[in-house]
């Protein structure tokens, strides 16, 4: 079977990629495994955290950090089309590349964020806070959102903060088993009528408050519910976000998927990429766990399988390893070296990945193989928690990588 | 590569609590009784082996449709683990309605020999209120049809004679829908393959693949029936034929289920079954054979993805193959379950459930304003058509109606 790209891994990377190549009129297929790192998603996409100024910080990064190949230039003009990117499929984020803009995580501590999904609450300063008085408002019942680590910070910050948990039999069903109450489950029960009468329940919690904050436990499926609280809730209404599961980051991979699949594109979930057919230094074509013997053949494929945690690179007793195309990665050969006694400090471990050329081309036996573009987390030399890059390199390699194959 | 064929009883194990597979599971999305696919599955599990007391009946809610499996990122069998466990543990003893609606093959003779009378029975009120009062069977719900012949009939009749022309064979596993109630569907298939070039034998014996009998408790038959079908599917495949089918959920039963559920070893057959349009996909794309349309065929269509088809992951197959034709308008629903899960929806405590599942699929057909809709399963056909009032066919019947036989013919000699 035929296709232009073929694009193994539907995460952020494989559907921003595949997402902008039907756009511009490609025949794309993703085959993806299973759920992605959104399933884990903050509310903010990351570009480069080091400083307030993340143009300025990417300039300091290492020479093999995916940034530093694309080019300082590159960067700031592939970052500025990520929110209209998304704005045409109906997800709004706050924030822009000039500036790092502040979150605050489930435990309360600051992070720098490059864009932050509109219904979350964001600061322009660390330490001055908005608000005189707060309303921290919970799920009666739902441990993943500890409201007094979050009244602890906003204290600290000389804000007034009032603690108060919201009820409902809803909520009381999901109690009767605590591995299920989590975000997502309680998203699925605020639909519908229960959305305007909860939003009463918050409007009675709110006395004298500058703003009401609350667990991201709503919109699962799409931004309507959200909508629909703004607009009731009688003071500025804003998400803090929640342990995992995400609901928000589980509601952007469902609407990328369907607007992929909407505009032409073939997503195949619960399959795996088993291995590749390579010619004269070219993909030719791939086959898939559950159909066998076809060959799915493209000019140009692109892969986005993840990091370790989604298995695009695995570490064993003999190294680490790609395992779809035993392509050569870029990690040290000596365990002892791979991490870092203290849990805290930068890992190497997190630099590992998929070795390429200039051109984010993946290397086999140390050539490039010339049609298979590499992009997103399984991208090596780059440590996304200590350079807080993230979503970042995954959505401009992704956006990078299309260009490429376009031709742009 | 993380998604292994996995047969691993212990796939429990894998779990990591993320909870991914109740977001996707559709029984949870209506019914909050329902503990939900991690809780049934592989939480359930560990207890269950403790102690069997531990088993909870609300887990005959579960419509075994695998969304669950496909979104779980550690590849745990969730979907198997209940049906397992339902089969082990259920002390419920199956009623009569479910012996009746597991049991296709018998009520399937039975009322094919009868239809004129089955089906005017079968429609009466005062017969779909005793279903309904007496039997558990929602009377909301209409029996398919029963064919006044069988498939098997007609072909032996028809067909068999005609199918020694060709060297090319394929064996067709036509399942209990294509043979009693819609052999319309078979016939489609048998003139696609004589027009392409292949001969079509039946295979020497063939029974209900047996999935209504896994999912109302009836594992022995099952087993029997499995046995039975694995065995004159082994004989074709010695012959050199490839086992074709045009349900998704026998095909999917007989690849998955027989080794899974039943424990049965299939690996030896298992890739050499598979749905016609895959097989007839391939073939086109790989320019071996040519299908030639009708000019003037002009159709509004969406496709469905089935549960059992999406597991499988073979919709590709089926649209490209319907997308070929050059009278269509082609459009994709979002993958969802439509709630009926074969005899799963037939009952009536699980009725209300099922059309919630089914009622954004439902609102997006009716809003798409089409002719008809394509999809690979029977029962998703009985739902869709009941729930919408479009007309609901199978690709391989849509391809048969717009092919242009003779051209397609010259076109393969
Ligand atoms: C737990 C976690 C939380 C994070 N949170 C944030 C955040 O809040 N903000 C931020 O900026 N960054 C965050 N990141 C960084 C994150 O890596 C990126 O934001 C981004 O989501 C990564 O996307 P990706 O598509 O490259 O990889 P992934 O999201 O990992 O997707 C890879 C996909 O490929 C599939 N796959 C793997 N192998 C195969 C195969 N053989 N065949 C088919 N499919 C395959 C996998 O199943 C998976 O779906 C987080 C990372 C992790 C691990
Ligand atoms: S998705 Fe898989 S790993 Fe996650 S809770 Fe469900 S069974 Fe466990
Ligand atoms: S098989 Fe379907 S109904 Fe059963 S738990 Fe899984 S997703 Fe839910």
């Amino acid at each position: 079977m035929r296709f232009d790209t073929v694009i193994i891994g539907g995460g952020l990377s494989g559907l921003v990629a595949g997402i902008d190549l039907v756009r511009k009129g490609q025949k794309c297929l993703i085959v993806s495994s299973g759920q992605s790192a959104l399933h884990f998603f903050s509310g903010s996409f990351e570009l480069c955290n080091k400083e307030n100024d993340p143009m300025k910080a990417i300039a300091s990064l290492d020479a093999c950090h995916p940034y530093s190949k694309l080019g300082a230039e590159r960067v700031e003009a592939l970052a500025a089309r990520v929110k209209p990117f998304f704005a045409e499929l109906g997800l709004n984020f706050k924030g822009d590349a000039s500036a790092n803009h502040w979150r605050m995580t489930p435990l309360g501590v600051m992070k720098r964020a490059w864009l932050t999904l509109d219904e979350y609450a964001t600061f322009e300063s660390e330490t001055e806070m908005p608000w005189k008085k707060v309303s921290v408002l919970n799920i009666d019942g739902f441990l993943d959102f500890h409201t007094s680590y979050i009244a602890a910070a906003l204290e600290a910050k000389g804000v007034e903060v009032a603690v108060a948990s919201l009820s409902a039999p809803q909520f009381d069903k999901l109690r009767e088993s605590p591995t299920e109450m989590r975000s997502t489950n309680i998203s699925k029960t605020i639909i519908g009528e229960f959305v305007d009468a909860l939003a009463e329940q918050i409007n009675g919690k709110t006395d004298g408050s500058d703003a009401v904050l609350m667990p991201a436990v709503a919109g699962l499926t799409g931004t309507a519910e959200v909508e629909r609280l703004k607009e009731l809730v009688k003071v500025p209404f804003h998400f803090l976000p929640t342990l995992p599961p995400s609901t928000p980051g589980i509601r952007i991979q469902m609407m990328l998927k369907k607007y992929f699949q909407q505009q032409g594109g073939v997503y195949m979930l619960g399959d795996s990429v088993t291995e590749g057919r390579f010619e004269d230094g070219k993909l030719k074509s791939i086959k898939t766990l559950n159909n066998e013997d076809t060959e799915f053949e493209a000019d140009n494929f692109i892969l986005a399988t993840g990091s370790f945690f989604s298995k695009g690179i695995v570490a064993s007793q003999n190294g680490v390893a790609e395992p779809v195309f035993g392509l050569d990665v870029d990690a040290d050969s000596d365990r002892t070296n791979w991490y870092q006694r203290n849990m805290f400090d930068a890992q190497p471990y997190m630099t590992f990945g998929v070795a390429t050329d200039e051109e984010f081309r993946a290397k086999k036996d140390g050539r490039p193989v010339v049609n298979l573009y590499v992009v997103g987390s399984v991208l090596s030399g780059f440590n996304a928690i200590k350079d807080g890059c993230g979503a970042g390199v995954s959505i401009l390699t992704s956006l990078n990588a299309a260009d490429q194959i376009m031709n742009l | 590569m993380n998604k292994e064929q996995n047969t691993n009883a212990e796939s429990f194990e894998q779990c990591l609590k993320c909870t991914v597979c109740t977001v996707y599971c559709p029984m949870v999305a209506v019914n909050p009784d329902y503990p939900g696919p991690k809780q049934a599955g592989p939480d359930g599990e560990r207890y269950r082996l403790k102690n069997p007391v531990f088993y909870d009946d609300a887990l005959d809610l579960c419509l075994n449709c695998k969304r669950c499996e496909v979104a779980c990122p550690s590849n745990v069998k969730i979907g198997d683990i209940i049906q397992s466990a339902r089969l082990k543990y259920s002390s419920k003893k199956p009623k009569l309605r479910d012996f009746i609606l597991a049991n296709t093959d018998i009520m399937g003779t039975m009322a094919s020999t009868m239809a004129p009378v089955v089906n005017f029975t079968l429609g009466l009120k005062p017969v779909k209120a005793v279903m309904d009062g007496v039997l558990a069977v929602d009377h909301h719900r209409t029996f398919p049809k029963y064919a006044g012949q069988r498939f098997e009939t007609w072909f032996k009749r028809y067909a068999l004679k005609k199918q020694e022309e060709y060297t090319k064979k394929v064996s067709y596993f036509h399942g209990c829908y294509a043979n009693y109630n819609n052999p319309k569907l078979a016939k489609d298939f048998v003139k696609i393959m004589n027009a392409i070039g292949y001969g079509v034998n039946l295979l020497e014996k063939e029974k209900c693949c047996g999935v209504a009998l896994i999912s109302n408790g009836f594992k022995n038959q099952a087993i029997k029936q499995a046995n039975l079908n694995l065995g004159s599917i082994r004989k074709a495949v010695g012959r050199g034929e490839p086992i074709l089918t045009t349900s998704s959920t026998c095909t999917f039963t007989m690849r998955d289920e027989y080794a899974h559920i039943l424990e049965l070893d299939n690996s030896d057959v298992r890739s050499s079954i598979a749905l016609a349009t895959k097989f007839i996909f391939e073939l086109v794309d790989a320019g071996k054979v040519k299908l030639v349309f009708k000019d003037d065929y002009r159709k509004r269509i969406a496709y469905h993805t089935p549960c059992h088809m999406e597991k499988l992951g073979w919709a590709i197959y089926s649209t490209s193959l319907v997308k070929m034709i050059p009278g269509v308008d082609f459009n994709m629903l979002d993958s969802q379950c439509c709630g009926i899960a074969g005899t799963y929806g037939f009952k009536k405590e699980h009725y209300e459930d099922s059309q919630k599942i089914g009622e954004s699929l439902f609102r997006q057909i009716r809003d798409l304003n089409l002719d008809m809709v394509a999809t690979d399963c029977e029962t998703c056909k009985w739902q869709i058509e009941m729930s919408t009032g479009v007309q609901v066919e199978n690709p391989i019947s849509i391809i048969a109606d717009a092919l242009d036989v003779e051209a397609t013919q010259k076109a393969n000699r």
